[in-house]
């Protein structure tokens, strides 16, 4: 393999790393990564991940073991990503308004881990397509076209792949009014909480949303079960529509509750713009947490449930 | 370190001390107000500076929790 052959089985897999994780990374109405610090990191991150990857076709190649096995070394220092992000995560967690929950931290922590061994395999692909065409006897443009082609073609089956279910495809999401109890604020029949004073149930009455999230079937019904997967939902819809609260009014904060009889869960909010339609679609565009998920149905006494 | 106390009742507002009510309570202060406007007016206030939820219990007492 000539020095050439190197240079681009290099190159070309440390770009197709890179360009996986850029690929992979959304800046969305989440704001996060937030824009620009901490696209810069892990865009740093994919491009490291892309060499690391890019590096170890051809190091065997010239029968560096070592440095082979160094490479896959130094791929386990990116559980450290994780850390990363979980850290941050916590530490912002407290100037939330509507904080996110442990559970959905650690869910984008993974994300964030998992990404960058995509990127990583990318880049392993990319180079090593290039490594086994050049000895091929391939001209040195066909290498680099089928090693890019190839990059190609596993960002786009990865793509899917990381991308989880959402809320939407686990529950039938509908409006519902917001009533009162005594002081008992209920939807659906659900109580959610005691609401103690008199204009903070008026102000509920008036511009407060009820949602009413029935599950489609016993695994959809213990995965809305996970706590974790409430406070999600309560955080991403308080950030899509809004929230009308402010951090001496804990009676507005925005509450997930579980009919334990129905399995139905039901949200109460005061969004910022009383707008229904856009509150459903937050609601059914709120991920599944990947900790949340459960699946009674594939056990044997889960189908005897059933 | 950053140390909250929560889950815990910080005030109670209640009517004017008579027979059956509980006295003195131990772990928050207790508000006697006799006027139930004025009582709500109260909770609301003590709530506000304690960051904490007025919840109603319907005999004309209200708890201001920390959650």
């Amino acid at each position: 393999m000539s020095a050439e052959e190197q240079i681009i089985s290099v190159v070309l897999g440390t770009l197709a790393g890179t360009g996986a994780r850029l690929f992979m990374l959304r800046i969305d109405y989440r704001q996060y990564p937030s824009y620009p610090q901490g696209l810069t990191i892990h865009i740093a991150l994919g491009a490291i991940a892309g060499f690391l990857g890019a590096v170890a076709a051809p190091a065997i190649m010239e029968r560096e073991f070592a440095a082979a096995t160094f490479l896959a070394l130094a791929a386990t220092q990116f559980r450290e990503v994780r850390n990363m992000e979980r850290q941050t995560l916590m530490n912002l967690e407290e100037s939330e308004l509507v904080p996110r929950g442990l559970a959905y931290i650690e869910g984008i922590a993974r994300v964030f881990e998992a990404r960058n061994y995509l990127a990583m395999f990318t880049a392993l692909v990319a180079s090593t397509s290039v490594v086994v065409v050049s000895l091929l006897g391939g001209a040195m443009w066909i290498c680099a076209a089928i090693g890019a082609l190839l990059a190609l073609v596993t960002m786009l089956v990865l793509k899917p792949g990381v991308e989880g279910p959402h809320v939407g495809d686990l529950v039938e999401v509908e409006l519902a009014p917001i009533e009162f109890d005594g002081p008992l604020l209920t939807v659906g029949g659900v109580v959610l909480m005691n609401v103690g004073l008199k204009e903070a149930r008026e102000r509920y009455l008036e511009d407060g949303l009820g949602v009413i999230m029935t599950p489609k079937g016993p695994n959809a019904k213990a995965t809305m079960a996970n706590i974790g997967q409430r406070q999600a939902i309560a955080h991403d819809a308080s950030t899509l529509v809004g929230v009308t609260k402010e951090i001496d009014e804990p009676h507005f904060t925005p509450l997930v509750r579980r009919d334990a009889k129905s399995g139905r869960v039901v949200l109460a909010i005061i969004p910022g713009e009383k707008s229904p339609q856009a509150l459903l679609e937050a609601v059914r565009r709120v991920p599944v947490l990947e900790a949340a998920v459960r699946k009674p149905t594939l056990s044997v006494a889960g189908k005897m449930v059933d | 370190m950053q140390v909250d106390l929560t889950h815990a009742i910080l005030a109670i507002v209640t009517g004017v001390s008579e027979e059956g009510s509980v006295e003195p309570g131990g772990t928050a202060p207790v508000f006697h107000v006799g006027d139930e406007e004025e009582r709500e007016r109260v909770a609301k206030y003590i709530g506000t500076v304690t960051l904490g939820s007025v919840h109603d219990l319907r005999n004309g007492t209200y708890l201001i929790v920390k959650h």
